[in-house]
């Protein structure tokens, strides 16, 4: 897919690092992200199987084709650093380490949920995790991410936050009101914009001035941008790693705009109808993010297929475990109706 | 001759400070000329003279407080004309109606949270939030304040006068003129533990920011199943101050009530204020604390005690009485303490209940009243449909019903966007006579 160069880019590809593959990317590291998106992916496509059988109900939003994001963001954090996003958030879940049986478990409304069933598919946090939510309102997330970054600041540890939104959000103003303050402040933030090209039904060139380049806003509040290819998770975590060390050294925010795409529906009550099936075909075809990987892995020798079947059998396995928990696990007890409202004064 | 008048420097000023002449009395002066300085209770202010001509007569010397506005401060002569009055000092007694200083005190000075014997000081509603503001942040290093103004301004109405001085900008942050972003970046700050104080200049601004405040402040907790909470206090005016028109005059009272995870504090005296204050900013959840502006200059007794805490959730009763029990909040207070005065007089003994937080509301308190007296009126600013005053009324039907010798009475602001016009205004607004009229309705007299 088409990229454009980027605004800043004080580094290229790593290339101190030992165990080098062709690609930028140690034989772990390769590994590693097959692993974590094929987990995201298993997890998103068994998640559209519950929903259809009416074990989830609600809104439902699939991270199918976006993976490489959310993993190759994973790749450049420390432990420490603070995750936002929107509701398309069980891949960040994920990412962050959090229980897939948890997140699954919540999907359906059950006791053993991360929000004890009271908070659904866009509403899941974990303080342990520095996962902070999993918001519905459109673009809300991007000040609350600031305002994790200026927690950071206040305390003067070197912890970035990390604020994900989609090409949607871009048109909000309060994700501007955000860009000026960060600016102004020097808020160790890194806004990560999404963008599948769609907004719910509305393409991105429909609906937004300049829309080929979105990151390019925060030229107006000096804040650095890069536009970055979204479906190579070895991009994405290269560009990761400029964004993260820019904003750790004190320099303030930093925007990456990341070319991606959601094979899925905007929620799972949508038909998709505002594209056409070859368009969604030709990105699975010849973008797809896990695909790339493991072409790379098979091609350069990494591992074997049969290496690789028996990873897809683990995770297979993690989501199926997680599966079965979901369906099976209570739903909240009727008195929890009341509690959580108010912490005790 | 022209006189010059005491100017009005702000919507809500009566009256003011003659701080300094710069012009003395044979002086020449043009129009664009400052001869004064003149101090509000939001600001030092400078008088610049609009005729052109000697000054002839200063008729109040500086210094001079409590002047109230539009009275004659100094006279203007011909040019030619000779300085009449120069060898005359002006005698402060005779130079101006000084307005004695209005201390409220309220009755009974009871209030369970004081031990007898404390020693009370007078002090306005604003110094009560900037001191409850300032004890915190030198006792909690993790509370900070930020909003439009709050730091090298001073503060838009003054509350935070002197805090960057003794913080610094790392705490007392002045942010742009951006509601929605600032809200939702201190949300976010709560969520990482931090405490912030987020001051609206007025409440009505922050309806930019509603969002935040009731998705993002006072959902989480819920909805992550009690792993996250919000330490917050979102403060600011609320509610009409006078004459700025409908978009500036509007009480948040009824709107903020309404949410499930929200308290809502909205304090009449600056007792109340500091008190409830310091207790909203210790509290774990989000906490929408409504000032009034017209309250901010009104001076009061305080305790002076060492940690004056008053716990959210908990009404006073200002006055006893038995023969009707009058509920209000806020501002209300005034109207509902004015009207329990007139009552008295005309031997009717009301019991006025203020609740001081709208959510948590202390309904026992109110109950228990309305069943010692058998007749409520209650009374807010706010607008009458789906209001404070409809929420009591229905509380008391439910929960007291066999108790009540008259329907419940309300006395609300009007039905009507606030228009700006100074008797349109009045007439949109309540009043103590409302009250004392609804009060007789529920007796039958």
């Amino acid at each position: 897919m088409a990229v454009k160069s980027a605004y800043i880019s004080k580094k290229s590809a790593k290339g101190d690092k030992p165990n080098l593959t062709n690609s930028g990317f140690t034989t772990e590291e390769e590994l590693f992200a097959y692993k974590e998106m094929l987990l995201i992916r298993r997890f998103e496509e068994k998640a559209g199987q519950l929903y259809g059988m009416g074990f989830i109900g609600g809104f439902c939003h699939l991270y199918i084709g976006q993976e490489a994001v959310v993993v190759g963001m994973e790749m450049a954090q420390k432990e420490g650093d603070a995750v936002i996003t929107s509701y398309r958030d069980h891949g960040h879940m994920l990412a962050a380490g959090m229980d897939p049986k948890g997140v699954m478990a919540e999907l359906t409304g059950r006791k053993g949920g991360l929000s004890k069933g009271k908070g659904g598919s866009m509403h899941m946090f974990s303080k342990e995790k520095q996962f902070y939510g999993g918001h519905g309102i459109v673009g809300a997330q991007v000040p609350l991410g600031a305002g994790l970054a200026f927690a950071n600041k206040y305390r003067g540890n070197d912890n970035v936050s990390i604020a994900y939104f989609g090409d949607g959000a871009a048109n909000q103003g309060q994700v501007y009101e955000t860009f000026n303050m960060a600016s102004i402040w020097k808020l160790p933030v890194i806004f990560v914009i999404e963008n599948n090209r769609y907004a719910m039904g509305t393409a991105a060139a429909r609906s937004t001035a300049v829309s080929e380049h979105l990151g390019a806003r925060g030229a107006a509040f000096g804040i650095p941008f890069e536009q970055v290819d979204g479906m190579d998770v070895r991009a994405v975590r290269d560009a990761a790693e400029r964004a993260i060390e820019h904003c750790r050294a004190g320099e303030g925010p930093y925007i990456l705009e990341m070319m991606t795409y959601r094979y899925r529906g905007h929620s799972m009550s949508d038909p998709a109808k505002y594209r056409s099936k070859e368009e969604v075909q030709k990105m699975r075809e010849e973008h797809d993010p896990i695909e790339q990987v493991k072409a790379r892995i098979l091609n350069a020798k990494l591992a074997t297929e049969d290496d690789l079947k028996k990873i897809d059998a683990e995770i297979r396995a993690v989501v199926t475990e997680a599966a079965e928990f979901a369906q099976n696990d209570p739903e909240p007890d009727a008195s929890e109706l009341y509690t959580d409202i108010y912490v005790n004064a | 001759m022209p006189s010059i008048l005491m100017p009005a420097l702000s919507p809500t000023m009566e009256e003011g400070k003659l701080a300094k002449w710069l012009k003395n009395v044979g002086d020449m002066v043009k129009p664009g000329d400052v001869i004064a300085e003149i101090e509000t209770d939001k600001a030092t202010m400078e008088v610049e003279a609009v005729d052109e001509g000697a000054l002839t007569a200063i008729l109040v010397p500086a210094g001079t407080e409590n002047v109230k506005v539009n009275t004659p401060i100094a006279v203007i002569g011909e040019a030619d004309a000779a300085p009449a009055a120069k060898a005359e000092a002006p005698k402060p007694a005779e130079a101006a109606p000084v307005a004695a200083p209005a201390i409220i005190t309220s009755a009974p000075a009871a209030s369970p949270e004081v031990p007898e014997c404390t020693e009370m000081v007078t002090m306005t509603v604003r110094e009560a939030l900037r001191e409850a503001m300032s004890e915190e942040m030198r006792r909690d290093p993790d509370v900070f304040l930020m909003g439009e103004e709050v730091g090298q301004y001073q503060g838009a109405y003054k509350i935070s006068q002197g805090m960057l001085d003794e913080f610094g900008p790392r705490r007392v942050i002045d942010t742009p003129i951006t509601e929605h972003g600032f809200t939702g970046l201190a949300v976010g700050a709560a969520f990482a533990g931090l405490k912030p104080i987020v001051e609206f200049m007025t409440f009505n601004f922050a309806m930019q920011a509603i969002d935040q405040i009731i998705n993002s402040a006072a959902k989480t907790h819920y909805m992550s199943g009690g792993q996250l909470n919000c330490s917050i206090v979102f403060r600011g005016a609320s509610g009409a101050a006078a004459r700025v028109g409908a978009q500036h005059s509007q009480d948040y009272a009824a709107w903020y009530g309404h949410i499930p995870g929200l308290k809502v504090v909205q304090p009449y005296s600056a007792a109340d204020a500091k008190g409830l204050l310091k207790s909203a900013i210790r509290d774990p959840n989000p906490v929408v604390f409504l000032e009034n502006e017209i309250l901010y200059g009104k001076s009061f007794e305080v305790p002076k005690v060492e940690d004056w805490l008053v716990p959210i959730g908990k009404a006073r009763i200002a006055r006893v009485g038995h023969h009707v029990t009058i509920v209000s909040f806020g501002i209300g207070m005034t109207y509902a303490m004015a009207a329990a005065d007139k009552l008295a007089a005309e031997g009717i003994e009301a019991e006025v209940i203020d609740l001081r937080t709208i959510r948590p509301m202390d309904l026992a308190t109110v109950l228990e009243s309305v069943r010692k007296t058998n007749r409520c009126v209650c009374v807010e600013e706010g607008f009458p449909q789906f209001s404070v005053t409809s929420e009591i009324a229905a509380q008391v039907m439910t929960h007291a019903f066999d108790y009540l010798d008259a329907p419940v009475a309300r006395v609300a602001g009007k039905d009507v966007p606030m228009p700006y016009a100074a008797n349109l205004e009045k007439l949109a607004l309540p009043n103590a006579d409302e009250v004392v009229a609804a009060a007789k309705a529920v007796l039958y007299v």
